[in-house]
């Protein structure tokens, strides 16, 4: 058998029914290579011991003939999914020895269909950033270099421990998160495939919250068949979140292959920067190119609030932040400071150790936003404006089946290169961020390189709870792009 | 709008922050600088449109009014409590509120 982390998920998947791979030696395969990848410190815990013993139950089910659709597969968790009995700390200070005592659904429903935890990866501290710098345990590197450079890369954020781990196949997939773009947009910056259901396809609950009305999980994963059989397990109605829908999941993978001939696809010419590299509005270009060689029909369109969508988010996402955030005070769970003089100033000193500068940038924005005065202007404005960019794609929707956009407005960056200016960092998510507000399915998938060699990544955006059209319309693009380049492994 | 190192002081107390007061002015002038940028949104015309809060068109789902089982059912001191800095039986220790 070749190198067990060169096979798909989808590969491994059927290998480990066929019995020609254990669960336990595809887990020793990649923990091995998980420990020679220190240097991309995509991980926060490695849990080697509980998957061992996972992966041995496993072989058990299998050998029975039995197992779920993951049955023996090992994946990695992004940090922000609390898993009983081990660490979970958002990638921040504040949650130090965190031991959640329950598991979160979407987890749950991946050890349901047997699948192996790896370990808990790396994130932007509770998935506030776009570059993994915010992060408490120090930026993940991204996998991929520029050609003959060797400066350190970010992967993006928030899930950049997620993605830079499916990148390097340090694990077979991953689970991420995305609040304005935080699978998008690192599945784009590290060429793998990135996957945001509609809001209330996948269960919130155990999940740590950072903005509730946005926050939605997905997978990261090396193809689309990979997300798709991912999602899968993951998705599904839950009565411990209010917001999960009480649908039914269909059958992702079934989708896949299927013809998309005569799909609608919008190109909203909003979403063409000024400032946006050449190569990214030709690798636009030409996967449009791709799409209507397949037989859609493409169809130009306005969503003329796209530029508004940014603005909003960075009102509605941190006062729901400021929100949610306050229950860390050094009472109920994490870091509480040692130093205070009263219960006041015990919160006060607890939240300022605990909490790295961009969070309490966010909780500050988030406060004044909600505080008496401001609230009009700022918070219920914002809703409104929310209101109407929703009402566009609705209107959009009734024109197209599909809308295509590049993922992200540039290649992977240089660790350090844009964290001085905030507005700066925020412009990464400009074409991802109006999905969260609208609640919209979208995905990333990795199309091409740049000169410099870096991949970049082609958006697809589908109506809500139609991922089954977005999955066909992914893999058309993926059997078109034809992408299979992979980094050079320098860390190894 | 631009706000000032007392309106930051005042936000930062409102959250539960101690920031020193050398992080004042710059903490004003970058969460100025974003403001800034997000007053772009006066641009736009809300005229009789309705506030969005989620993308969800559901009512709030009821259940039965009886206790209910497993995680977030009744029974679950030991776990609420296990992650707690400091605690007494099934207390939450924090310094005295009332003199």
């Amino acid at each position: 058998m070749t190198d067990i982390s060169n096979l798909s998920l989808a590969e491994l998947r059927d290998g480990l029914k066929e019995k020609k791979v254990s669960a336990g030696e595809a887990t020793n395969a990649y923990l091995s290579r998980l420990e020679a990848a220190k240097e991309l410190n995509a991980v926060i815990t490695l849990t080697a011991d509980k998957a061992r013993d996972m992966a041995k139950a496993s072989d058990a089910r299998l050998a029975k003939g039995e197992g779920g659709a993951l049955e023996g597969v090992p994946l990695g968790i992004k940090d922000l999914f609390c898993t009983e009995g081990t660490l979970t700390t958002a990638g921040s200070h504040i949650l130090d020895g965190f031991t959640p005592r329950y598991e979160s659904t979407v987890t749950e429903n991946l050890w349901r269909d047997g699948a192996v935890m790896l370990g808990k990866l790396n994130m932007d501290e509770f998935a506030m950033g776009s570059s993994n710098e915010t992060s408490f345990y120090g930026p993940v590197v991204n996998p991929w270099r520029r050609k003959g450079d060797t400066t350190p890369l970010t992967p993006g954020g928030s899930s950049g421990g997620s993605a830079a781990s499916v990148a390097a196949h340090l694990c077979a997939a991953a689970t991420a998160t995305d609040t304005g773009g935080s699978i998008r947009q690192p599945a784009s910056l590290t060429a793998t495939v990135g996957v945001k259901p509609t809001y209330g396809r996948c269960s919130r609950w155990g999940v740590v919250a950072f903005a509730s009305s946005l926050d939605q999980a997905g997978p990261i994963a090396r193809d689309t068949r990979d997300a798709a059989i991912m999602l899968k397990s993951m998705a599904g109605h839950d009565p411990k979140d209010s917001t999960s829908i009480d649908c039914p999941v269909p059958d992702y993978e079934a989708a896949l292959g299927q013809s998309v001939k005569g799909l609608k696809i919008g190109v909203p010419k909003e979403y063409r920067l000024d400032n946006m590299p050449a190569e990214i509005e030709t690798l636009w270009q030409q996967g449009i190119s791709w799409m209507k060689d397949a037989g859609c029909e493409i169809v130009d369109i306005s969503l003329p609030l796209t530029k508004y969508a940014l603005p909003v988010y960075y009102i509605v996402a941190p006062a729901e932040a400021s929100s949610n955030l306050a229950r860390y005070d050094g009472v109920k769970f994490g870091h509480r400071a040692k130093d205070f003089d009263d219960i006041t100033s015990m919160y006060e000193n607890s939240r300022a150790e605990g909490f790295g500068d961009e969070v309490k940038r966010r909780i500050l924005i988030g406060t004044y936003v909600l505080s008496a005065g401001y609230y009009d202007a700022y918070y219920l404005r914002a809703q409104k404006v929310r209101k109407k960019i929703f009402d566009e794609f609705a209107e959009a929707y009734k024109k197209v089946d599909l809308i295509l956009t590049p993922s992200a407005p540039s290649a992977a960056f240089g660790l350090g290169e844009k964290s001085d200016d905030p507005v700066q960092m925020y412009l990464n998510d400009v074409f991802t961020v109006t999905a969260n507000l609208a609640g919209l399915p979208g995905a990333s998938v990795p199309a091409g390189l740049d000169a410099q060699g870096l991949p970049l990544g082609l958006q697809l955006l589908a109506r809500p709870f139609d991922e089954e059209t977005m999955f066909k319309g992914m893999y058309a693009l993926e059997q078109a792009a034809g992408f299979s380049a992979r980094p050079d492994e320098w860390w190894a | 709008m631009a706000i000032d190192k007392d309106t930051v002081r005042k936000v930062a107390r409102l959250a539960r922050i101690a920031e020193p007061e050398e992080r004042l002015e710059p903490l004003a002038t970058e969460i100025s600088g974003i403001l800034g940028w997000i007053e772009q949104l006066n641009e736009v015309d809300v005229e009789g449109v309705e506030a969005m809060a989620s993308t969800v068109d559901v009512s709030l789902p009821m259940r039965e009014d009886k206790l209910q089982q497993g995680d977030t059912g009744g029974g679950q001191s030991d776990n609420v409590v296990a992650n707690a800095p400091k605690t007494e039986d099934h207390f939450f220790v924090v310094p005295k509120v009332v003199e």
